[in-house]
């Protein structure tokens, strides 16, 4: 049992060995509020040496409230000097209150920490699902910055490998806005940040007093002077995705221990991120780059004929398939416009790379467009040739603007024949039938002729049309009836509007679900202007 | 520029296009930019005009199908031409890059390519991404180009689901949205309740709120599209959607063996009578989607008024909506948009 402590205390008015008894700090207070007794336990927790004891101001008004309230409560806690306190009330009969005063600085502590972690955990969990859907390098880079200006400096600088000596840079200040920016910049003028942009050799993240620092980092707008600095490599798939520079302001400078577990998770994090959106930047220029010339073209009139063309491909996020057309202007004046449509079979990239093969070929085949048969022989052979061939089937137009309209030759080698629209909207079948390309060595077919007076449009399109399955009861084909049922409404309408209506009502019949690649290019004598659009109506 | 100068433009214009003319529509705008209005008011006064008079024109049976398109292509091509800022003229201020375009399965791209022309003059750098933009498509883009905002249109309330997952998929990529477009209510209320950043009813307002910058939460990514719509949780919509076919068969046959008249039909009119069941149940999947009878209400008696101009009763709709109830007895959110339809249409036709 501890010896009473020395009775230097003027307030102690009960027998001190009672509260030395208990294994708890005991400060008693009277009625009014002035401390009348306290053990010594309780002396060394508010640290009394001589003189009377000072009540902490939130006990005081525990003590108070208690009176007042008339009963017992808990929840009473504060600070004493750098301890943490809880107290709980004992009335006595005298009307003073013994109050059992317990330490819980450690328990608090660790609360603290237990609450900070959970919150970095939290950032983390975010920072990371926001990261994994950021495949955009700036939008990610941004996304760094300010995730690093929110949480681990008042000013951040994420700097990223541009070209050469170009680096894009996010900066962000914290709660203000990020910017981004390319310059050229030297590595050099920070210390750390050479290796960290490099990867190598492995650089240890350590705050350092800054020397001069380069404008470009100034320009992250830290609103105090900076006084310390931090390079974080941020690192990436095989390579250094970047480099992460803190600048922080406040007196405060090292990580401790669990500061430290976080930052090097979020550089971690954001560098897989930073890489993997590198990565799919390069895949998509490449893609786009080797896709260009597998794009339809984009049609307008020509040598006074109009056309126009329309492509959906069968994976809708692609642009490219196994249907394609182009349109050839004849390599004179009065020489014909060629005009193919056709559809390779298969779907996708595969099949565009072949529609690319068979353009480029029927491109060498231009100066023989005079015999449709003998483009379509030779083209055959071709097919027949190549290593990964495959049938297709298409159609052939060579188009010429004469006195009496527009007079087109036309072949189909294994294609839906084309329609032609008439100003009445009377829908006429072109005659024309053949074999397909790359099935049989010999091929046959019969070429027919159009004549297309002002107003009228002949209509090219692929299977993928008539074989849209949809409809109000989900399953059927569109077949040829509807088609020609909605040409039957478009008597007079430019090309431009007649492709645009096929493929809206396709579209629509077609709803969410799949399709095959749908391809329509219509060709379309120009109308005279005055002439009505289509006599069949009552317009206003 | 005056009022009447502009009237007379709407007047010459709407003969221009009504007519199939695309030379005279040109020449029209061409020499009324600058000397009439500039080109801004031109594109959101005379060509949104025009279009609405298009539209109205072919509700009140004036205009056909292909004229519409005709028409509507004209309009197109006096856009693009307003859209170009004009050469000589002071260069507009340099702003941000932005992305236009129509939800999935939304055909109609004028009022998005009016905005893109708007946001041209004033000097955003818009990507036109087009009619019917699927949501990968749109996704890709924002992968490969660095956007502040996509900016989405859609005319029919139809697509609202469709345009809530463009939303969710834009805000996953930390990309902001603005919603536009008849199919968010008159109010833009629908825009909110998917989760749409801005709203704005027209292409100017759409262009000033875009002007003070239009920011998403960042957590988008963490969120899950079903947080917008709590109600979504009774799979009424999915069950809907679902059933589709057999909810347009069942009720073709209600109908032929109620009514003499629809057993007579031909072919081809059974087929349209099919289309409009199919858009009575797609209006109804929509209103169950954002959970607003307005949605379906709204379709009925516009439908109404569509056959009323074609000398159909517009009552005829009735005994399919009893049909449909009488399918959907264990749904009572379709049960409650059908009763209120029924009624509003009924309000509608005798008003």
């Amino acid at each position: 049992m501890d010896s009473p402590p020395s009775p230097s205390h003027d307030v102690v008015r009960n027998p001190v060995s009672d509260l030395d008894r208990t294994p708890y700090a005991v400060l008693r207070l009277g009625p009014d509020g002035a401390p009348v007794g306290l053990n010594a336990r309780a002396a060394r927790l508010l640290a009394v040496d001589a003189g009377p004891a000072t009540v902490p101001g939130w006990l005081a008004e525990a003590h108070r409230g208690l009176s007042s309230a008339d009963g017992e409560g808990d929840g009473y806690a504060g600070p004493v000097g750098d301890r943490h306190l809880e107290a709980r009330p004992m009335p006595e009969r005298d009307g003073t209150v013994a109050w059992w005063l317990l330490d819980v600085t450690d328990r608090v502590r660790a609360d603290r920490e237990l609450q900070l972690e959970r919150e970095r955990a939290a950032v983390l969990a975010q920072v990371s699902t926001a990261l994994l859907s950021a495949l955009n390098v700036d939008r990610c880079l941004e996304l760094i910055a300010r995730t690093a200006a929110d949480h681990l400096a008042e000013a951040v600088v994420v700097i990223a490998s541009a070209k050469g000596r170009r680096y894009t840079l996010a900066l962000a200040g914290r709660g203000g806005p990020v910017t981004l920016d390319e310059q050229t910049l030297d590595p050099a003028q920070l210390p750390g940040l050479a290796e960290a942009l490099a990867g190598f050799p492995p650089p240890t993240p350590r705050w350092i007093v800054p020397g001069d620092l380069p404008d470009w980092a100034l320009a992250a707008g830290p609103h105090a002077p900076v006084r310390s600095v931090s390079v974080m490599p941020l690192p990436g798939h095989g390579e250094s995705s970047g480099a992460l520079v803190l600048l922080r302001t406040a007196a405060r400078t090292a990580f401790g221990p669990a500061e430290e577990v976080f930052v090097r998770s979020f550089a971690v994090r954001a560098g897989a991120a930073l890489s993997s959106a590198r990565t799919f930047a390069e895949q998509a220029e490449i893609s786009t780059v080797l896709t260009r010339d597998l794009l339809p073209p984009v049609l307008g009139p020509l040598d006074g004929v109009e056309y126009a063309g329309a492509y959906r491909s069968a994976q809708d996020a692609d642009q490219v398939g196994g249907d394609f057309y182009d349109v050839h202007p004849g390599a004179g004046d009065g020489d014909e416009t060629f005009v193919v449509l056709g559809d390779v079979a298969g779907k996708g990239l595969e099949a565009a790379v072949l529609t690319g093969r068979i353009r480029s070929t029927l491109l060498a085949l231009l100066p023989f467009t005079g015999d449709h048969g003998r483009v379509l022989d030779l083209l055959n052979q071709s097919v027949l040739l190549s290593r990964h061939h495959r049938f297709a089937t298409l159609v052939l137009a060579s188009v010429r603007r004469g006195p009496d309209g527009v007079t087109l030759r036309m072949t189909s080698a294994g294609h839906p024949p084309p329609l032609v629209v008439r100003v009445d909207g009377s829908v006429e079948e072109v005659p024309t039938h053949g074999t397909a390309v790359g099935v049989v060595d010999e091929i046959s077919s019969r070429t027919a002729g159009v004549v297309l007076a002002p107003g009228e449009t002949c209509l090219l399109y692929t299977d993928g049309v008539t074989e849209a399955r949809g409809g109000p009861f989900g399953d059927e084909f569109f077949g040829e009836a509807r088609l020609a049922k909605v040409l039957a409404e478009c008597g007079g309408m430019t090309p431009h509007a007649v492709v645009e209506r096929v493929q809206v009502v396709v579209g629509e019949w077609v709803g969410g679900g799949r399709h095959d690649d749908i391809a329509t290019v219509a060709v379309g004598a120009p109308r005279v202007h005055g002439a009505p659009a289509a006599p069949s109506g009552d317009g206003p | 520029m005056s009022r009447p100068a502009l009237d007379t433009l709407r007047d010459d214009l709407w003969r221009a296009v009504a007519d199939g003319d695309e030379a005279a529509a040109l020449e029209l705008v061409r020499e009324a930019r600058g000397s009439v209005a500039d080109a801004e008011t031109l594109l959101v006064a005379v060509v949104a005009d025009l279009q609405g008079r298009i539209g109205a024109a072919w509700a009140e049976d004036r205009l056909s199908v292909a004229q519409e398109h005709a028409a509507t292509a004209i309009n197109d091509r006096v856009v693009t031409l307003l859209s170009t800022p004009e050469t000589g003229g002071a260069a507009p201020p340099r702003r941000g890059r932005v992305v236009v375009a129509c939800v999935e399965g939304e055909w109609h791209a004028l009022p998005a390519r009016l905005v893109a022309g708007v946001l041209r003059l004033r000097g955003w750098h818009v990507d036109f991404l087009g009619a019917q933009t699927t949501t990968r498509h749109l996704v890709n883009h924002l992968h490969r180009t660095t956007a502040d905002t996509v900016l989405l249109s859609s005319s029919l309330p139809t697509r609202l689901p469709a345009a809530h997952a463009a939303i969710s998929a834009c805000h996953a990529v930390g990309t902001s949205v603005l919603a536009g477009g008849a199919a968010f209510g008159p109010d833009g209320r629908y825009a909110g309740r998917l989760g749409a950043d801005a709203w704005a009813p027209g292409a100017r307002e759409a262009a000033d709120v875009l002007a003070t910058g239009v920011e998403t939460s960042a957590s988008g990514a963490t969120r899950h599209p079903v947080d917008d719509l709590p109600h979504l949780a009774d799979q009424e919509y999915t069950l809907v959607v679902r059933a589709r076919p057999r909810l347009i068969k069942q009720t073709l046959a209600d109908l032929s063996d109620r009514h003499p008249a629809v057993r007579r039909d031909d072919d081809e009119q059974r087929e349209r009578t099919a289309e409009t069941l199919a858009h009575i149940v797609d209006f109804l999947a929509a209103a169950l989607y954002v959970d607003d009878s307005d949605v379906f209400t709204g379709f009925l008696t516009w439908s109404a008024d569509i056959l009323t101009a074609r000398r159909v009763p517009a009552l005829s709709l009735l005994p399919a909506l009893d049909s449909l109830g009488e399918q959907l007895h264990d749904f009572p959110r379709a049960r409650r948009l059908l009763g209120d339809g029924a009624a509003g249409l009924t309000h509608h036709t005798r008003a």
